[in-house]
């Protein structure tokens, strides 16, 4: 772990008003989790207890403290997209990748999250792969897409 | 000359492929050597019509969708750029009569301008209502907003005037405003629409509640599952600063108003507003005891004024047209309009925005088209995850505040999520617990266990285990939660839940 990469990001961040959630985003950008050294480092410049940092870490679901796969898939299991398959859409994309939520697949190019809602409904299901969210998602789009992406990873 | 086209660079465009649409149409147009500029507008809010393309000709803008890819030759070839005739061509855009039926007062730009470029903002009554706020004093703007009759569009419709006079008449060194773009709700999408649609809209009402309460730093909380909202906010906020629109001397008031954007991480609770300014803060999103109210004693002990994207949004048309002309709008105590967002089992989902009063059923069939599936609708969640699910035959109630909460259920932020007759709903009411559960802040018993109690009793009744018995346990339960939560997130749940029930028995086995 390159403990000076960290220190730089944190003093960046360390003058913001409310600077934690800055600089633990910052953080995972640059790394992909946040790593355990992180959290000494933050509690002194933010001049907080190491269990404070450790809480508010582990309350958000967005932050991980474990390198996550090349890509992230997140499925929307919330209403609008239960009405239009996600039920269906959601087993499906367990069963093809092997995993259940919060896991990662053996060739470590996926990890799968449950997400609450992508803003996206009226094009229900979506998902997101990485930054790019896609709606209407069939069972034969999410095989492509999938693909697509296991390229890329 | 060259023709311009437009294509949406909202992310629910972008989900449906508008990306490679638009790399495709300026390539295509660099082989047939034809100049084109290329627009990339907010979404129309038309979602079947994803991606939607645009091309402005002389007899205005003629709208082609859902446009994939490879149309794109085949369009050019057609003639679109004259807007000639195409299996996907749909006329001119206005007179869709989804979007022709609608009153757009918050969402006037949307969909129409490039969000980033301040020229189109000027140019489509863009900062009237800033240049209109320096002009006054606090209170005038304060009294406008007041008489306006706009209550906050997150979802507890609390007048904004009052609140707003609250954080005025408090006596602070610091003063904050706050939006709140958390939109966590399932079927919600307004804000995100607005935010990179024309964001200097909610800009704009930011700095005249700056200005309105004395109050120079402003906070935008957006939620991590919105990474283009939040791009695009950055961007716009730095170039309105340039420009003179938020800074030192906010539209030459002489008055300061700075303003950044911030990111959730990933937490319905932070949508409450307390947890939201905890989170603000830098803590974990637990939800605070009031009072003391946020007006008060709000981010960093100040106070605050915090608002939805919608109310913000609300506030330039106010100032501009004055309180008279947005209070025409709506009925009763719901003034003025609000942004509905049709998702679900809609044939046509999107974004309608109309004053108060039209009833659910226009909305679900005269908008949204009735169902995709062409199966019957059953049940209808309006007002997000805590909301309750709506019978058939409660379809012809108003969309009005007072209206649905007389029948027990709520507008909220506007969401409209619509189910065919393949619904389960004991799977539903089943969800909405495990949803408290998921998303509990943890600091009160009744939400943080009640709620995994809940998904226990409901499995028993689904099984068949000792129904009678825990359909009461269930409705006990409910009662609890609904009494003893400190925040509507453990004491609404059990709308969902009852309304589940009640409406549709059956599904539970009773
Ligand atoms: C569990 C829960 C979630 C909420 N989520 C949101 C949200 O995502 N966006 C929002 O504007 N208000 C949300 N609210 C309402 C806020 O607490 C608050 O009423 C609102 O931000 C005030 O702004 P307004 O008056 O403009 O509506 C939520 C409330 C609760 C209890
Ligand atoms: S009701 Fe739930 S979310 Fe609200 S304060 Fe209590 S535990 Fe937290
Ligand atoms: S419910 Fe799935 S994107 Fe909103």
């Amino acid at each position: 772990m390159d403990l000076a990469a960290l220190q730089t990001i944190i003093n960046a961040h360390r003058a913001l008003p409310g600077a934690m959630l800055p600089t633990l985003h910052a953080i995972q950008d640059e790394m992909g989790y946040i790593p355990e050294q992180a959290v000494s480092l933050i509690a002194s410049a933010l001049n907080v207890s190491r269990a404070e940092v450790h809480g508010v870490i582990s309350f958000y679901h967005h932050f991980r403290t474990a390198p996550p796969g090349r890509r992230v898939v997140e499925v929307c299991r919330a209403e609008s997209c239960q009405a239009k398959g996600g039920r269906a859409l959601e087993a499906h994309v367990k069963a093809q990748l092997g995993v259940d939520w919060h896991q990662t697949t053996n060739d470590g190019a996926f990890t799968l999250e449950p997400v609450y809602c992508l803003g996206n409904c009226a094009c229900s299901p979506s998902l997101r792969i990485g930054d790019d969210v896609h709606g209407r998602v069939s069972s034969e789009t999410f095989d492509a897409l999938i693909s697509e992406a296991r390229v890329e990873a | 000359m060259s023709v311009k086209i437009y294509v949406p660079q909202d992310s629910g465009a972008l989900s449906l492929g508008a990306e490679r649409v638009a790399k495709a149409i300026a390539a295509e147009a660099q082989k047939r050597s034809l100049e084109i500029k290329l627009v990339r507008n907010g979404s129309r809010g038309m979602f079947w019509l994803e991606p939607l393309v645009e091309v402005h000709t002389a007899q205005g803008r003629i709208a082609y969708g859902p446009v994939q890819a490879r149309d794109v030759a085949d369009l050019f070839e057609a003639g679109f750029l004259e807007g000639k005739p195409h299996a996907l061509a749909l006329g001119p855009t206005e007179q869709i009569p989804f979007l022709a039926k609608q009153e757009r007062l918050t969402f006037a730009r949307v969909g129409i301008t490039d969000p980033i470029s301040l020229d189109d903002y000027a140019a489509q009554g863009g900062w009237q209502g800033l240049k209109q706020a320096a002009t006054l004093a606090p209170a005038a703007i304060v009294k406008e907003v007041t008489d306006s009759g706009l209550r906050g569009r997150g979802g507890a419709a609390f007048p904004t005037g009052i609140k707003w006079n609250t954080v005025l008449g408090a006596q602070a060194g610091q003063k904050y405003i706050v939006c709140n773009a958390d939109e966590g709700d399932s079927g919600t999408f307004s804000d995100r629409m607005l935010m990179e649609g024309d964001p200097y809209c909610l800009i704009e009402g930011m700095a005249i509640a700056g200005l309105a309460v004395g109050a120079t730093q402003g906070y935008i909380y957006v939620r991590s599952e919105y990474p283009h909202a939040f791009k695009t906010l950055n961007a716009t906020i730095a170039k309105a600063r340039d420009a003179g629109w938020l800074g030192p001397d906010v539209a030459g008031s002489g008055k300061a108003f700075e303003l950044e954007a911030r990111l959730g991480a990933g937490a319905y609770i932070c949508g409450e507003e307390t947890a939201l300014l905890e989170s603000l803060e830098g803590k974990r999103g637990v939800v605070r005891a009031k009072p003391p109210l946020p007006a008060l004693k709000g981010l960093f002990g100040q106070p605050t004024v915090v608002n939805n994207v919608m109310t913000l949004a609300s506030v330039p048309i106010i100032l501009a047209k004055g309180a008279a002309f947005y209070r025409d709008y709506g009925q009763g105590r719901s003034l003025g309009t609000l942004p509905f967002q049709l998702a679900g089992n809609l044939k046509h989902a999107g974004l309608v925005e109309k004053a108060f009063g039209l009833t659910l059923r226009e909305l679900l069939y005269d908008y949204g088209g009735g169902s995709a599936s062409g199966r019957p609708l059953r049940a209808v969640q309006v007002g997000g995850p805590l909301g309750a699910y709506v019978p058939e035959a409660d379809f012809d109630t108003p969309l009005d505040y007072e209206a649905f909460a007389a029948k027990g259920a709520m507008v909220g932020h506007g969401g409209v999520v619509a189910f065919d007759d393949t619904v389960d709903m004991a799977a539903q009411a089943r969800y909405a617990m495990e949803f408290c559960a998921a998303e509990s802040c943890g600091k009160c018993t009744p939400c943080r266990i009640g709620s995994t109690r809940g998904v226990e009793v409901i499995d028993r009744i689904i099984d068949g285990t000792e129904r009678t018995k825990n359909v009461e346990l269930l409705k006990s339960l409910c009662d609890t939660m609904l009494a003893g939560s400190l925040c509507a997130h453990g004491g609404m749940t059990p709308y969902p839940v009852l309304s589940a029930l009640n409406h549709f028995p059956s599904d539970f086995g009773v």
